[in-house]
């Protein structure tokens, strides 16, 4: 074993090496003279007493050798020597390294950049203390009655918090806010502001430490105490230039004054958590006591104690959650709660795993493709190259140091390849973490970590591996006198190779063909989610969130919203408006059930649809179709009739043979007027079914907020700044919110899906691509390679059309081939990924008809540069050649 | 190649060289060389050159130093003392190296069965 000190010491003379080549070369001078003066006092002549002398020395040059790799790292300097020898050559091969190192840049560039996002998505904790004891707790999953049936009342909440013993704590939070439903006041501009209600214990039950100030207190959650705020980071810096001096002063919130106790660290990112592709501003505690008869309004987390699992806890809440009271007031508001239990991470990412392992498969697919690429393109300069490496051989090169000097160049390659990929890869996770248009939860903290860096040096040496050590041995295991004396093309060793390549390009269009498949399985389940009848007509409408001050006095809320909605008719190009309290695709809420008088319901028969608050003019303004009876109308008042509007799925329910409107049902504590029926409307997913809705009257009823809708026969935006401007007039208080196309609420919604199919359509383009490049790489080689034969069928008589056909037809066999196995290999990933289509089968026989007919297209293109080529040769310069 | 002189085991050069230095005190490496040939009355197979890679690897472990000097015959040379921690080591190593030409020499001595 060599010690430390004798490692410094080879290492310092790895360093020295000039000096002591000069130490060494006067030794041995002096070394030599003294030998030859020795063999002279013997007898002999100067010449033979020289001669003698170095004899006995072994040489100069080899003990210079022994010397140096006695001294020094001798590994060392045949790694710098490969390295120096593989760059001059790539130099001189600049084509082909460039094309290298794009490919490998492309491939490794895709693939550290899915890794990156299935890591942040999928395989890293929650950004969150202990984030594994945290659970989300509800009554019910996926029920057709939205948000109201996966939260829980202040009452239960209170109790389960109070009773269970499998957690440390129990928080909530109020999810049924919207975007920008606060109004702050900086110097005297309104300013648009997205806040949600926490239950005063939420972060600390998080985990979440503040970076300034401090966390919300119990007191702060009692009735009537001082209204306090937590920033989020971003905002923090967004609007208060990240001053550190905000903590205890207070701002003009809704015009009262509310005091920051606090920021929040960036590390700290509730919408991406929670509501993914949505921005939170500020965090307030919500004061229980105020929405006690609100009914369900909290989404319970709760952490878990140290040791008890998630089943332990499953099997205790499944007791308790019938012992809780939806409202404590009422004694047979009882029994009704369930208790589903999920980790955090399963609930925020789980129904992403699917999607997400299959674009990790797609583009691990692509980095295979890239190194049958690249073997395939090594195996085309062996031809060459078998005759360098037999003549290094015969100077006396051993094969492991041949081998060695290939891995050399393949790593080379791959360094250059993973650097591409590495900037590639940033530049595309930093899109993602600002594109706010997708809604994929934890999107935002996506970028190329440490743990992505080792994934890609993993691949880089991987790869590096396969096509660099594979061709390596086959090339150094060939015959060395055999090499020397194969002149050119056209020999034996150049069938053999283009065997191989043929199989290579095969295993190319196999690939490639699964990919464009797959792809286009997806694309066109995106297509038929683009074609989803919505309910409404999002194009050439808009939406803005009102600021008004009349909230509970119904009379002058219905002054105020009516004059509001005639000011903005008014303007020009507006064709509708109306307003709701919640659009759809966003949050919603449920007041309970609707019954009929006089009929008995078994539990959960009677519909308890989904309730929107809406203004006379709504449906038209979302180009919602009335199907029977009426809209509502401003006479509509609270001292007439009250009216309620339910859609077709609800009538359905009460009425099964028809004629709902005129009749009366009872929902809300009162007996409600059916004024019309309205068409279902998509409103919690684009790709799930229409659920149950009903509309109450904004003149009746408060509603939770306002969304002006308007439809326009312009393009939404031109009209932003009019619209913004008439708000402002009727209302200076009106923030500068965002006018939204309803577009974009779809586009949102549906953003998940876009992403994915955009990115294994871009796998797909790319795989095509370099499949083509195989086919062009074979085909012209297997060109260049038969130039004489050609010459001799075309000098006995063969016409160019058939030359071309015959290249061509080649071209087909081998990327049938491909396709045909590519097929069946498409076939039943398609079958594996059957939960992510939708409105298609996985076996779409267009879907597999456009595959076969782009592939085999593309392939007679990629063969049709050889093949005419190889038609315009020349008979007598093909034969005189060579 | 000639029949008669013996390859050097591993390490045994390096034995040699220190044997060589404590018993002439500082020397050239052609010095050395010479007098391993002799002391061995030319029964050791030496490229002498490989004396040059044996005495940068003793330098480098600290048991021998060096400085450049001058010659018998006036001529510029690196002369080559021995250093404490050498003769230690050298002490060592020819204790071990008798244990095991003792232990090797007893191996071999034993005498083949069946013959006779």
């Amino acid at each position: 074993m060599m010690s430390l000190h004798e490692w410094a010491e080879r290492l310092r003379a790895f360093f020295r090496k000039r000096e002591l080549d000069r130490e060494l070369d006067s030794e041995l001078s002096s070394h030599v003279e003294m030998a030859v003066e020795e063999n002279l006092r013997q007898g002999m002549s100067e010449q033979e007493a020289r001669r003698r002398a170095l004899v006995r020395l072994g040489g100069i040059e080899p003990s210079k050798e022994l010397h140096r790799d006695a001294r020094g790292l001798p590994a060392l300097d045949h790694l710098l020597q490969d390295l120096r020898y593989t760059l001059r050559k790539l130099r001189r091969d600049r084509g082909f390294a460039l094309i290298a190192v794009l490919i490998l840049g492309l491939g490794i560039g895709a693939n550290t950049a899915v890794f990156s996002v299935v890591n942040t998505i999928l395989l890293r904790p929650l950004p969150l203390a202990n984030p594994q004891q945290l659970v989300w707790i509800a009554p019910e999953i996926g029920a057709p009655c939205g948000f109201s049936c996966e939260t829980y009342s202040a009452d239960a909440f209170e109790e389960f918090r109070a009773q269970n013993r499998s957690f440390q704590d129990v928080t909530g939070y109020f999810p049924f806010s919207t975007v920008n439903n606060e109004r702050l006041t900086v110097r005297g501009e309104p300013v648009p502001a997205t806040a949600v209600g926490v239950v005063a214990n939420f972060f600390q039950v998080l985990g979440v430490q503040p970076m300034l100030g401090r966390l919300f207190t119990a007191d702060e959650a009692q009735k009537n105490s001082h209204p306090v705020v937590l920033l989020s980071n971003a905002f923090w810096k967004r609007q208060f230039a990240a001053d550190a001096a905000i903590v205890g002063k207070a701002i003009d919130l809704n015009g009262a004054p509310a005091t920051v106790v606090g920021v929040l660290p960036a590390s700290f990112d509730f919408g991406a958590v929670f509501s993914p592709g949505e921005k939170v501003d500020f965090f307030s505690p919500m004061i229980l006591d105020d929405a006690r008869h609100w009914g369900n309004i909290l989404t319970l987390i709760g952490r878990l104690k140290p040791g008890v699992s998630v089943a332990h806890a499953q099997a205790e809440t499944t007791l308790l959650a019938p012992r809780l009271y939806f409202d404590v007031r009422y004694p047979n508001s009882k029994g009704d709660y369930k208790a589903n239990l999920f980790p955090l991470k399963q609930y925020v990412t789980g129904r992403l795993r699917g999607p997400l392992m299959m674009l990790w498969f797609a583009v691990g697919a692509i980095l295979l493709l890239v190194c049958v690429n690249l073997s395939n393109l090594l195996l085309a300069r062996a031809a060459t190259r078998s005759k360098e490496f037999a003549l290094r051989s015969a100077l006396g090169a051993g094969r492991m140091r041949l081998v060695r000097q290939l891995l050399t160049e393949s790593l080379i390659l791959s360094v250059g390849g993973a650097a591409l990929g590495l900037g590639l890869a940033a530049a595309i996770t930093g899109l993602l973490a600002h594109e706010v248009s997708i809604a994929l939860p934890l999107l935002g903290s996506v970028r190329v970590d440490a743990a992505a860096l080792v994934w890609t040096l993993l691949l880089a040496s991987t790869v590096a591996i396969v096509f660099g050590v594979v061709p390596g041995l086959k090339i150094s295991a060939g015959n060395l006198h055999e090499s020397l004396k194969d002149a050119g093309p056209g020999m034996s060793e150049g069938r053999r190779h283009e065997r191989v390549r043929a199989a290579l390009v095969v295993c190319e269009v196999t690939l490639a063909c699964v990919l464009l498949a797959g792809a286009g399985l997806l694309l066109r389940s995106f297509l038929r989610v683009l074609d989803i009848n919505l309910g409404f007509q999002p194009a050439r409408a808009a939406a803005i969130k009102l600021d008004y001050s009349e909230g509970d006095n119904a009379e002058k809320r219905a002054v105020t919203f009516r004059r509001i909605l005639e000011r903005v008719q008014a303007i020009p190009g507006v064709e509708a408006d109306g307003m709701v309290d919640y659009l759809p695709l966003g949050p919603n809420r449920n007041w309970g059930a609707l019954t009929v008088k006089g009929k008995v319901y078994r539990p959960g028969e009677a519909p308890a649809p989904l309730i929107y608050v809406v203004t006379p003019g709504f449906f038209r303004s979302m180009g919602m179709s009335v199907v029977a009876g009426r809209d509502f109308r401003w006479e509509d008042t609270p001292s007439t009739q009250k009216v309620i509007i339910i859609n077709e799925a609800v009538a359905r329910r009460l009425w099964p043979n028809g004629g709902a409107v005129g009749r009366i049902v009872r929902g809300n504590g009162d007996d409600l007027l059916v004024a019309g029926v309205v068409a279902d409307v998509r409103e919690t997913s684009v790709e799930g079914t229409a659920g149950l809705q009903a509309y109450y009257p904004a003149t009746q009823y408060t509603p939770a907020g306002a969304e002006l809708v308007v439809r326009t026969q312009l393009p939404p935006e031109s009209l932003a700044s009019s619209v913004l401007g008439a708000l402002r007039q009727l209302n200076p208080n009106q923030p500068a919110a965002e006018f939204v196309p309803l577009q974009h609420i779809v586009d949102h919604a549906v953003s998940p899906r876009r992403f994915f199919v955009l990115l294994v359509a871009s796998f797909a383009l790319f795989a095509v691509v370099l499949a083509s490049l195989g086919i062009y790489g074979v085909i012209s080689y297997s060109v260049t390679r038969r130039t004489r034969e050609i010459g001799v069928r075309m000098a006995l008589g063969a016409s160019p059309a058939g030359v071309q056909f015959m290249v061509l037809r080649a071209t087909l066999r081998l990327t049938l081939v491909g396709i045909a196995l590519g097929i069946m290999a498409a076939f039943a990933a398609a079958h594996l990924m059957a939960s992510l289509l939708f409105g298609i089968k996985p076996a779409d026989p267009l879907t597999f008809a456009a595959t076969v007919a782009v592939l085999a297209s593309v392939a007679l293109v990629a063969g049709f540069l050889p093949a005419s080529r190889a038609s315009r040769i020349e008979p007598m310069s093909a034969l005189r050649a060579n | 190649m000639v029949k008669a002189k013996l390859d050097l085991l591993q390490g045994t050069l390096d034995l040699m060289v220190l044997r060589t230095l404590v018993t002439l005190g500082p020397l050239h490496g052609y010095g050395i060389a010479r007098r391993i040939e002799q002391a061995s009355g030319d029964h050791v197979l030496l490229n002498q050159g490989t004396i040059y890679a044996s005495l940068v690897r003793l330098q480098q472990r600290g048991l021998i130093s060096s400085r450049w000097g001058t010659s018998e015959g006036g001529r510029r040379a690196k002369f080559y003392s021995i250093t404490a921690r050498g003769r230690k080591r050298l002490a060592e190593e020819t204790e071990n190296w008798h244990r095991l030409s003792a232990v090797i020499g007893r191996v071999l001595a034993v005498p083949e069965k069946g013959r006779g």
